[in-house]
């Protein structure tokens, strides 16, 4: 929490500002009440109404005072804290930005989320909770003490008994009621949970007839919640008449040992009214010291969470002494026996893997789910670097690059078509943002995005809602490709992004996409056997390791892991039929050949 | 005297809200955290909530009784301390008389029992009594001259006991409110939840389809809370906020109506301030509202789509969007912080300016003798406490607001339309064959646009049905009619001749086993999760239905085998075991019929031929409907039904629909256009 104190020094000579002024409030609204005593005992009881007016007149230039400085506070306080939490929001957003994945996987992206969003909006209201309001409570706590020291020294035991069984009160309070607390939130949870279920399945639990069922569980989550709610709050209910009733008693006992104080002649009786205002003052000062005791240790946590991000630095750095690349490569992608752990993992996912990736030529990735085909190539654009062996890129080093060159080589295109918020056309832009109309339009021609913008009522204007939720998958894919086509770079990269196309969509994008990429380097994974057919060379990966590259029929004659893949998707029927694999693919093949007769 | 200066101290009472949680992010400190969110319809919506209120009617008016019982007590409370103080004060006073008047008298002086001021005075001349103050005069009187006075500290005992009885049923009653509103407002809560959950069941899939879980979820927890917290806090907040303003106004009155003008003329002018304060800083509120939003949402994107942001080199653009939407947020931040802040320390000075008012006229009036002390005290007292409840019920008129608009939505998807009722006399079939017969099918998912137009087609018994086309072609239509999630708009589903909309719905259902893509599991143990459809089954049974659909072997790979659980998201299974695990529920339920979701790319090789077998196996001797994607399934069918765009556009066997060399020759050939090129 103290790490992020140097985000408030730029505001130190405010701050200072800040106490005093608090200090001169506080001050003014101590001082009110002697000045409302002279009011009634020597004015109103003495029949003086010139000495109302002058002491009044006194009065209200004291609480104008008072005010003043209270809303200067007010304007420092917000200026300081909106202040305070902007620099902080936006360090930290740049650093986050520097992050790579390596940090993204440590802290998820859901909890960086909340942590740049939810975590400094509660900082910000406790700072401005505390700079506001709470810097008085100890001046005013310490001010009331003194003053109603003066005038009675022999009753200062009473507040200390107020404030004793206050302290008793709400600590006992807080005690039971604190892991309740907790115990709800996850209650709060499981209704959501059972309720995100029911909406979730409602076909299956229709289809099955359970709708009862589901209901008596919702009905179970609702009472467990609502008779612990009833627990809290009846506990809660208690705070407010007793703390009245601490604050009475108080002032009864203030007024009966004053009596005899009175009596004894060591006590005057407008000193007793006094003390019992500067009383409740100490009070009050203590309830708000109380708040800080419940704000502080949450925001703290949010604090500790802010800080631990702000302290990690991304693992991927730019080298120091950068090499320095000719403006155009021609893109020749190397692997020379990389290997890649998890930080954090025990098994590599990446074992001993070489290959080299030419221009003109397509190179595609294969194998199920786990084989670590999307990892190999996270690698290139150093989204992870490798544990240990060398990717090269026109024989230099990746990590020997500024990153910002390297990633200037590289269309990228991700499994699931991510867009922005925005539009068609800063969409496509976003691979380079001064592109001109004309190739906005070609980039959107070659990746078969055309047919659909056209369809849409403002065209390449038409809004992209944020995370594109008003496109669907194919379509999110079609121009996540044009944005990477829109760069023209030496290396593209297709992580599964074609999987989301209907097959007719896809054969004609890749047709396109021949052509128009005919020079470059062409990484592609690929769940589909039909994707990857005529690439000039398939690396098929099985656990992290290369079990077999070349072309589709050599594969498919000398692969099994290989075989097994394109088998299971074109036609496991014939392989019931057929004890021979080798055959199947003249099978598979035969109504290809028909089709195509009778289509010319 | 008890609460004369607390008021003056205390901060603006925001902690009232909730304590966790919380719905505005930046609410922050002062009143006005709301976001002004507003009702279309207050009064219908209020009509509405009264409904639920209504069976807690005798609580809740037991509730007004003790929430204006024990505000009453502290209304009257300070009166009667004032005559406690009062009494310290005449004894004071007559003391100081006492010792006054003795002074004067000769040294040695005997005084006999039962003389009175007045006796003395009668002897003493003119001149001397002209020098006393009238005031002062009275007291001497009645003065008992033979002893000493002090305080009567009888009299304040028996004032002070009646006063902690009055504190003690106060914060009794006080408590006892609470502790009933509490039940009702959880009971209430409660209720709104369990009708919400009924209604989900009642509900066409038409509603859920067209809007985000998320959307319904709200309704049930924030929606919900805002009521709840509200009818917890608010309206007996109401109650003694007004009961408060009533009681103080009629104290002050019976003290002195001249005062209690100049006391009210303060409050036009602070209402308006509050307004002109809370209209300025709602606005600064909104922005910042619309700021964060933004900011929240540029978040968002950019951590969700980090890597393509990073290798579109991206980096600079994207801080510099967001150092924009920051500074905006910045200056609405400190603005509307600023704004709601200024609201106290104006309330307060024109606090004062009223008490010196009341003072001076109380002064006035003091000296024409029109009025005693104590009731100027007394008065101050009430005045000083007079601006609580009045900025109290300010702010509730603002938390009713924002609770309508809650209230509102969840009335809304109460009274939206439920399920065309069942049949009146239902059909129940027995021993069914598993013929299905569409009759003139036409439907749309919006009455004005059919996407199925005229379907005629007849499957008979252990038929396999393939339902091809591209994504997005609205495959799942045929589930849905089929299941009668929805219902045709016109023609007829007949299954062995009976229209399915004459069956309940549960029935038909009962006839169908679902495996979708999209694969369902709840929190809960594996061995749950497979009997699902028959929460009797034996242990035999469930382990046979589990080995047939090949998840025998997986399921003893986990830990606890049968009873392990699957967790929130059910991401401890992988997708491929959570479809092979929804294969051994159909299979235990044992259904005529089979709607089923092949399974797609995101399966890996060896679970997806595992997925086929297990299909292949449940498929046997039943009619099945396959959203089919492979090439085997679909060459093998009795049936294709290829759709598009949600239409069936072509209908038969595969060897024909490849002659007929439309749409369906055209999609599976271009599967291989790469292949033929080669």
């Amino acid at each position: 929490m103290t790490k992020l104190f140097k985000f408030l020094k730029p505001y130190t000579l405010w701050l200072i500002v800040l106490i005093g002024l608090t200090y001169v409030q506080v001050m003014t609204s101590l001082k009110l009440p002697d000045y409302m005593a002279k009011i009634v005992n020597q004015g109103i009881v003495a029949e003086n109404n010139s000495l109302i007016w002058k002491t009044g007149e006194e009065m209200l230039l004291i609480s104008l005072l008072g005010g003043v400085c209270m809303i200067i506070v007010s304007f420092l306080a917000s200026k300081i804290a909106a202040g305070f939490s902007m620099k902080l929001r936006e360090n930290l957003f740049a650093k986050v930005e520097s992050f790579s994945l390596v940090e993204f996987n440590k802290f998820s992206t859901a909890s960086l989320i909340t942590r740049t969003t939810n975590d400094i909006t509660q900082i910000q209201s406790v700072l401005i909770m505390i700079l506001r309001m709470v810097l008085m409570a100890p001046i005013m706590g310490v001010g009331a003490i003194i003053k109603a020291r003066q005038m009675a020294p022999s009753m200062t035991w009473i507040i200390a008994l107020a404030v004793g069984v206050l302290v008793v009160l709400i600590g006992t309070l807080f005690t039971v009621a604190l892991p309740k607390f907790k115990v709800l939130q996850k209650t709060v949870d499981k209704i959501n949970l059972v309720m995100r279920e029911i909406l979730t399945g409602l076909r299956v639990i229709r289809a099955f007839n359970r709708e009862k069922v589901e209901e008596k569980k919702f009905d179970q989550a609702n009472t467990d919640l609502t008779n612990l709610n009833l627990f809290v709050n009846k506990l809660m209910v208690i705070m407010q008449p007793m703390l009245m009733l601490v604050m009475n008693f108080a002032a009864l006992l203030t007024i009966w040992v004053g009596a005899h104080l009175i009596d004894k002649n060591t006590l005057a009786i407008g000193d007793m009214m006094a003390f019992m205002q500067y009383s409740m003052q100490v009070i009050m000062a203590f309830l708000f010291l109380t708040i800080i005791f419940i704000m502080v240790p949450r925001a703290s946590v949010s604090a500790d969470r802010v800080a631990e991000v702000l302290g990690t630095n991304p693992s991927i750095k730019d080298p120091e002494n950068p090499v320095k690349l000719p403006a155009v490569g021609v893109g020749l992608v190397e692997f020379k026996d990389v290997y890649f752990t998890y930080p954090g993992a025990d098994i590599p996912v990446l074992e001993g893997i070489n290959f080299t990736a030419k221009p003109g030529e397509v190179t595609a990735f294969i194998g199920s789910t786990g084989s670590g085909k999307s990892t190999l190539i996270n690698l290139i654009p150093r989204f992870y670097d490798t544990t240990s062996g060398q990717i090269l890129i026109d024989g230099t080093d990746v990590r020997e690059m500024k990153q910002e060159a390297l990633w200037h080589k590289i269309g990228y295109v991700p499994q699931k078509g991510v867009l922005f918020s925005g539009s068609v056309e800063s969409n496509i832009k976003y691979g380079k943002p001064e592109a001109n109309l004309a190739e906005v339009e070609k980039a959107a021609k070659v990746s078969q995005s055309t047919e659909f913008i056209d369809t849409l009522s403002e065209k390449l204007d038409s809004a992209i809602s944020q995370g594109g939720t008003n496109v669907s998958g194919g379509q999110k894919q079609r121009l996540s490709i044009a944005r990477a086509l829109i760069r023209k770079p030496e290396i593209y990269i297709f992580d599964d992004s074609f999987s989301a196309l209907d097959f007719k969509t896809d054969a004609a994008l890749r047709h396109a996409l021949e052509r128009e990429t005919k020079d470059k380097t062409i990484l592609i994974v690929a769940q589909r056997i039909s994707t990857v057919l005529n690439a000039d060379n398939i690396i098929v990966l099985d656990e992290g390791k290369i079990v077999g590259s070349g072309r589709h029929h050599e594969l498919m004659e000398k692969c099994p892991v290989y075989r097994e893949i394109a088998l299971s998707q074109l036609s496991q029927g014939e392989l019931d039929r057929s004890e021979n694999p080798i055959e199947l693919k003249n099978i598979s093949k035969t109504p290809l050949n028909l089709a195509g007769k009778e289509a010319a | 005297m008890t609460e004369e200066k607390v008021d003056q101290t205390a901060a603006p009472k925001q902690t009232k809200g909730p304590m966790p949680g919380g719905r505005g992010v930046m609410g922050g400190p002062g009143m006005m955290g709301g976001a002004g969110e507003k009702a279309k319809n207050f009064k219908k919506t209020m009509a509405n909530l009264f409904k639920y209120l209504k069976p807690f009617w005798f609580s809740i008016a037991i509730v007004f009784v003790f929430a204006i019982a024990s505000t009453m007590f502290s209304i009257f409370s300070p009166k009667i301390l004032g005559r406690v103080t009062n009494t310290i004060v005449d004894g004071y006073i007559n003391r100081t008389v006492y010792d006054q008047v003795i002074a004067k008298m000769p040294a040695g002086v005997k005084i006999p029992a039962g003389t009175t001021g007045a006796d003395i005075l009668s002897k003493m001349p003119a001149a001397a009594i002209s020098q006393i103050p009238a005031d002062r005069l009275d007291k001497i009187k009645t003065l008992d001259l033979s002893t000493r006075p002090g305080i009567d500290f009888h009299s304040i005992a028996s004032t002070a006991e009646l006063l902690i009885c009055l504190y003690l049923l106060a914060a009794f009653f006080s408590y006892l409110q609470g502790w009933i509103m509490t039940n009702v407002s959880q009971k209430i809560t409660y209720n709104f939840r369990r009708d919400i959950a009924k209604k989900v069941g009642r509900m066409p899939l038409m509603y859920f389809d067209s809007r985000t879980h998320g959307e319904v979820l709200s309704r049930v927890t924030n929606d919900v809370d805002t009521v709840g917290m509200t009818l917890n806090q608010s309206l007996t907040q109401i109650v003694t906020s007004v009961t408060m303003i009533i009681g103080f106004l009629v104290m002050m009155l019976t003290i002195s109506w001249q005062m209690t003008l100049v006391a009210i003329t303060i409050l036009p002018i602070s209402m308006g301030i509050i307004g002109i304060i809370v209209s300025k800083s709602q606005k600064c509120f909104k922005g910042q509202q619309v700021s964060l939003g933004q900011l929240n949402g540029h978040v968002e994107e950019m951590y969700g789509g980090h890597n393509v942001m990073k290798v579109f080199n991206g980096e600079a653009r994207s801080i510099s969007k967001f150092k924009k939407i920051n500074n905006s947020l910045y200056d609405s931040a400190w603005k509307s912080q600023f704004f709601s802040g200024l609201m106290w320390p104006i309330m307060n000075f024109l606090g004062n300016v009223g008490y010196v008012g009341v003072a001076v006229v109380g002064g006035f009036m003091a000296i024409r003798g029109r009025i005693n002390i104590g009731d100027i005290q007394a008065f101050i007292q009430y005045m000083s406490q007079f601006n609580q409840p009045i900025m109290q019920t300010a702010n509730v008129a603002n938390v009713m607001q924002s609770t309508a608009a809650a209230a509102e939505r969840v009335f809304e998807f109460l009274d939206e339309e439920d399920e065309i009722p069942e049949a009146e006399n239902p059909v129940v079939l027995k021993q069914v064959k598993g013929d299905v017969e569409f009759e003139n099918v036409v439907f749309g998912y919006n009455p004005d646009k059919k996407i199925i137009k005229n379907f005629n087609a007849t499957v008979k018994s252990g038929q396999r049905v393939a339902i091809v086309g591209p994504t997005g072609a609205g495959k799942t239509t045929m589930v849905n009619l089929l299941m009668r999630f929805y219902d045709v708009n016109s023609g007829a589903i007949k299954i062995d001749g009976v229209d399915i909309r004459q069956m309940k719905r549960a029935d038909l259902r009962l006839l169908f086993g679902m495996v979708l893509q999209d694969t369902w599991l709840f929190n809960g143990t594996i061995r749950d999760n497979i009997a699902y459809a028959k929460p009797d089954a034996s242990e035999e049974e469930i382990i046979k239905a589990a080995k047939a659909a090949h998840v025998d072997h997986f399921v003893h790979s986990l830990p606890h085998g049968y009873d392990a659980e699957l967790n929130e998201e059910a991401d401890n299974v992988s997708e491929g075991e959570k479809q092979l695990l929804t294969i051994a529920r159909a299979m235990l339920a044992d259904p005529p019929m089979l709607i089923l979701d092949e399974a797609t790319s995101s399966v890996d090789t060896r679970t997806e031929i595992l997925i086929q077998k297990a299909m292949d196996n449940l498929m046997k001797n039943r009619t099945s409907f396959v959203i089919a994607h492979r090439l085997s399934t679909i060459r093998d069918a009795d049936l294709i039904l290829v759709m598009k765009d949600g239409n069936i556009v072509e209908q038969g066997k595969h060897e024909e629909l490849l002659k007929k060399n439309g749409f369906y020759a055209d999609m599976y050939n271009s599967q291989f256009v790469a292949e033929t090129a080669e």
